[in-house]
Formats: C-alpha cells, structure tokens, sequence
C-alpha cells in the first residue's frame, strides 16, 4: 500500500483517475495547480486506487493525504 | 500637466509591480489607486496605494481578471488612467478597448498593436514582413497533431512547441522526435484552450519553431513616443531560465557584440515602427552567440517584469515614460547605457526542483545599499498564496562592470532573509558561484545543466 501526499499548498486543477481504477508506476493521479504551474501527482507503484481524498477545486495543504494505492 | 490629464491612476495588477508603479504614480504627484482580491488584502500595495478597491475572491477570474469589476472600481474612485502592470489584463486588447470606451487613458499600446503581437504566428509573419529575422516555423496556426507532425518534419527537430497566445512559458515544450511531439502538443493544446477561458484571445492553436540548442534569450526594450519616434533602449540577457521562465537578468547581454547589438536594436526598431508602437515594449529575441546572429521570438506590449535592468543602466524611469507617453508627451530620452546591472527573481519556490512552496513569511529582510534595489511585493506577516505567480521580490544590482555587479549580487543575495515559504535565494547564490555564468558565457540551457545528476 503506498500512500501519496501533496508536496505543497496547490489547488486541484484536475483529478484523472477515480477510485477502483488499475494504475502503474508513473501514471499521473490528479493534477495539482500552484502559482500558475501544473504538478501531475503520478502513483509511485502499480496497484489499485483504493482510495482518493481530493475532489477537482480543493484546496490541499503540504502533507495532505491525496491517494491511497493498494 | 500630468496632473490634469491622468490626476489619479488604477493600477489593474498585484503584488511587487503593482507598489512599483504605485512609487512612480506618486512620486509624480499623481493618485494611485489599487484594486485586489480578498487574498491579498494585507499584502504592501494595497496598504501604500492613496485609496484601495476590492475586486472579489482569490480566484483571478473573480478578481483580477474581471473587466467590469476592474472598470467599476475606476469609475468609484474617478480614475482617469489604467496601468495594468504584467500579466492579468496587461496584453488583453478587449480590455485595453473597454478601458477606452470608457472614457479612460489605457497606459500601453494601442489595442491593435496589442492585437496583432499577441498572436505569436500573426506577428512572426509580421516582423518577417517588416524584414525582421525569424526562425524557421508555422506560418498557419497548427490545430491537431496530424498537422503538427507533418510541420515538425519540414522544419526539422528538435521544434520548440508553444501556444499562439498566452505566454510566461506556459504549455511551451521542446521535442526531439515525433514521440517527444505528440506530449508537447497536447501539452500546448492544453495550455492554449485554458488561456481562452481566461485572459488571453486565442483558441487552442499552436505553433512550432525550430529550436535553437544553446541559445541565448536576449531582449530589447523599445520605447514608442506619441510622435512616431521608436526608441531602443539597449538589451536585456534573459537566458537564466527554468521551465523556459527567466530567473535572472542582466543589462548588457554579456554574450552580444557591440556589432550584433547595433543590428538587434536597429530590428527592434523596425518591429515597433511596423505596427506603430507606443509606450514601453519588449522585443524578444534568441541569439545564436556563435554565430553572433539571432531570431525575433516575440513582442511583448506591456511593462517587463525585468524592467529594472534597464532602467538601472539607463537612469530612466520606465514607468514614469509610459506615464508621460500616455498623456501625449513626448519625452526627451536619451538611450545611452552605463555600467552593468543583474536582477536575481526571489521566488517562493524550493531551490532544487523549483516546485512552488507559498506560505505565512515569518522573517523578510531586504538588503540594501549603494547599488542595490529591492521590487518586492511581500513583507513579514504577509501571507504567499497558491493562486498567483511565484515571484516574491526582485533583487537588482548594479555596478560600473559586470564583474562589480556580481560581487554586489553575492553580498545581497546572502544579506536577502526569507522565512515561512521556500524560496530560490539559494539557487542564487549557486548560480553567482557557478563558472559558466560568472564567465557570462552561458546560455538557456544553463540551469538544466546545473541540475542534471
């Protein structure tokens, strides 16, 4: 089970993948918006997402929860 | 004079260039007024300007970029002018349109000039026309990735990949191959159909360039007066770039004879002329320093952010030109360039990878000095926000040589304290101590090398 965080204060512009979907190593999860930069938040294992916390327009805060990948 | 034409000027813009042009405004007698989002209530400008209006949430849509919002607050505190600083409206000809239609001075160029060099392909046609060099590319707007495959192979990789309209480097890419096309144009188109919901006029059209490996981006600023007279006011080097966005610029380009500069500068001329150009504008180029030879890139209509440069080797204050341009003066410039100047870009952004860090600023220092300028937009107990741009301050030197400017850089970058969000001050530092940019002998791909492992 891996677990992946927002690396900083950003917006969530776009989330691409949903809940159930199969990933691989690099597949981009959602896309993060800060400052006027794209951050694609990418699975860093294969599995499944079995969980995602972040909806498209939420705020997220640095260490913040935003997929769970088992 | 310029009371009774302009008396009180709307600054449509935020942050360090919004209390920029609010010092200029003022110091000339002139009213400022600022407009801002709920984000940045606390934040410097909005504090400094003589009076302040609130345009609506962080959102930019809402705020910033709301033309009837910014019009509204205009007619509310009886400005008679409109800066719109970079960025935001700053390159929108419907707003520079409305803002006349309104009965307003719009301080910039004409909405036509603004039109016509905001599409990138319309003004390389343009500038090829007015006998200006260009590089080889699209002469027709790309719009799927068949097209822009077929145009990659007549131009030759590698092909720099951007949108038509927008700028700041956003949704720009460089591919090698056709696989390496196929991400940079939908990355581009991308970019290109989000800038059409916001600021920008465009649609989702593209256009590709061949890519110039080793290059060097090098500006001039130009300077239209009411008469008809163009001025160019030397150039800027902008080749200190990550994610193709400057970081750091110097006045004199140390990579650029005198021999090249007389050619740029005589182009740049010709560019401004050919659409009748008025107030302060930029002339981007990319120069190819062995070859001692360059391309026009783009022109952008507006006020730079790097404008400081300029105005530290000239004497001038640019800002206070454009003022003077918009209420049909014509300026006695004298464009004569003295000694050397260098702007590091204090962005919140960690100083490795450059991902943006914004939070609480616990601890802001400015150095200061004989030769140190400091633009900044922040102060300690403001907050850095996710929704805008990185930039935090711009830190400019200057010296009689290059070599004096980049002791004085060393001295400030090191006396420059930031505490709350990340910030790429060390990144400076690293780069004063780098011998490819100590020798002034780098080019675009300068912080990319300083990167790779």
């Amino acid at each position: 089970m891996a677990e992946v965080h927002a690396e900083m204060v950003a917006n969530v512009w776009k989330v691409v993948v949903a809940e159930g979907d199969t990933v691989e190593e690099g597949d981009t999860l959602v896309i993060l918006e800060s400052m006027k930069m794209e951050i694609p938040v990418l699975a860093e294992d294969d599995g499944v997402v079995s969980q995602l916390k972040v909806a498209e327009g939420d705020v997220v805060q640095e260490g913040d929860l935003i997929a769970v990948i088992s | 004079m310029l009371n009774e034409t302009l008396g009180t000027v709307l600054i449509a813009n935020r942050g360090e260039i919004a209390r920029r042009i609010i010092r200029t405004v003022q110091r000339l007698g002139l009213r400022a007024v600022a407009v801002h989002s709920e984000a940045d209530a606390d934040l410097p400008f909005v504090t400094e300007a003589d009076e302040a209006v609130l345009l609506g949430p962080a959102n930019p849509a809402q705020s910033y970029l709301d033309v009837d919002k910014v019009l509204e607050a205009a007619r509310a505190t009886g400005a008679k002018a409109i800066h719109p600083g970079y960025g935001f409206l700053a390159e929108n000809a419907a707003f520079a349109r409305a803002v006349v239609k309104a009965g307003l001075i719009w301080i910039g160029p004409a909405p036509e000039a603004i039109e016509r060099m905001g599409d990138k392909i319309n003004a390389r046609n343009l500038m090829e026309r007015a006998g200006v060099p260009v590089a080889a590319g699209t002469r027709e707007p790309v719009t799927d990735l068949e097209q822009a495959r077929a145009r990659a192979e007549e131009i030759g990789y590698p092909v720099m990949v951007k949108t038509a309209g927008g700028g700041g480097g956003i949704g720009m890419s460089v591919a090698h191959d056709a696989e390496g096309l196929t991400k940079a144009f939908e990355q581009a188109a991308r970019a290109a159909a989000r800038f059409a919901s916001g600021d920008v006029l465009d649609g989702p059209a593209v256009l590709l360039e061949r890519y110039i490996e080793r290059a060097r981006h090098v500006e001039v600023q130009i300077l239209g007066l009411p008469d008809g007279t163009v001025l160019a006011l030397g150039e800027r080097d902008c080749s200190v770039q990550r994610r193709h966005q400057k970081v750091v610029e110097e006045s004199p380009s140390p990579g650029v004879t005198p021999e090249l500069r007389e050619r740029m500068l005589a182009a740049a001329v010709k560019a401004g002329e050919a659409v009748g150009y008025l107030g302060a504008g930029t002339v981007e180029c990319l120069v190819d320093a062995d070859k001692q030879d360059f391309v026009f890139l783009e022109m952008n209509t507006r006020l730079q952010v790097e404008h400081p440069v300029t105005e530290l080797v000239t004497g001038l204050d640019l800002v206070e030109l454009q003022l003077r341009v918009a209420a049909g003066e014509n300026p006695e410039v004298r464009p004569e360039v003295e000694g050397h100047a260098i702007e590091f870009r204090v962005y919140a952004e960690d100083p490795k990878r450059f991902f943006p860090g914004p939070g609480a600023i616990t601890v802001w220092e400015e150095p200061s000095g004989d030769g140190v300028r400091v633009d900044s937009g922040y102060a300690a107990g403001t907050t850095v926000t996710p929704f805008y741009d990185p930039l935090m301050a711009k830190l400019c030197v200057y010296g009689q040589s290059r070599a004096e400017a980049l002791e004085l850089g060393r001295k400030a970058v090191d006396a420059f304290k930031v505490e709350g969000p990340k910030n790429n001050l060390p990144f400076c530092a690293e780069l004063l101590g780098n011998a490819e940019f100590v020798s002034g002998e780098y080019d675009t791909g300068l912080v990319g090398r300083m990167r790779a492992t």
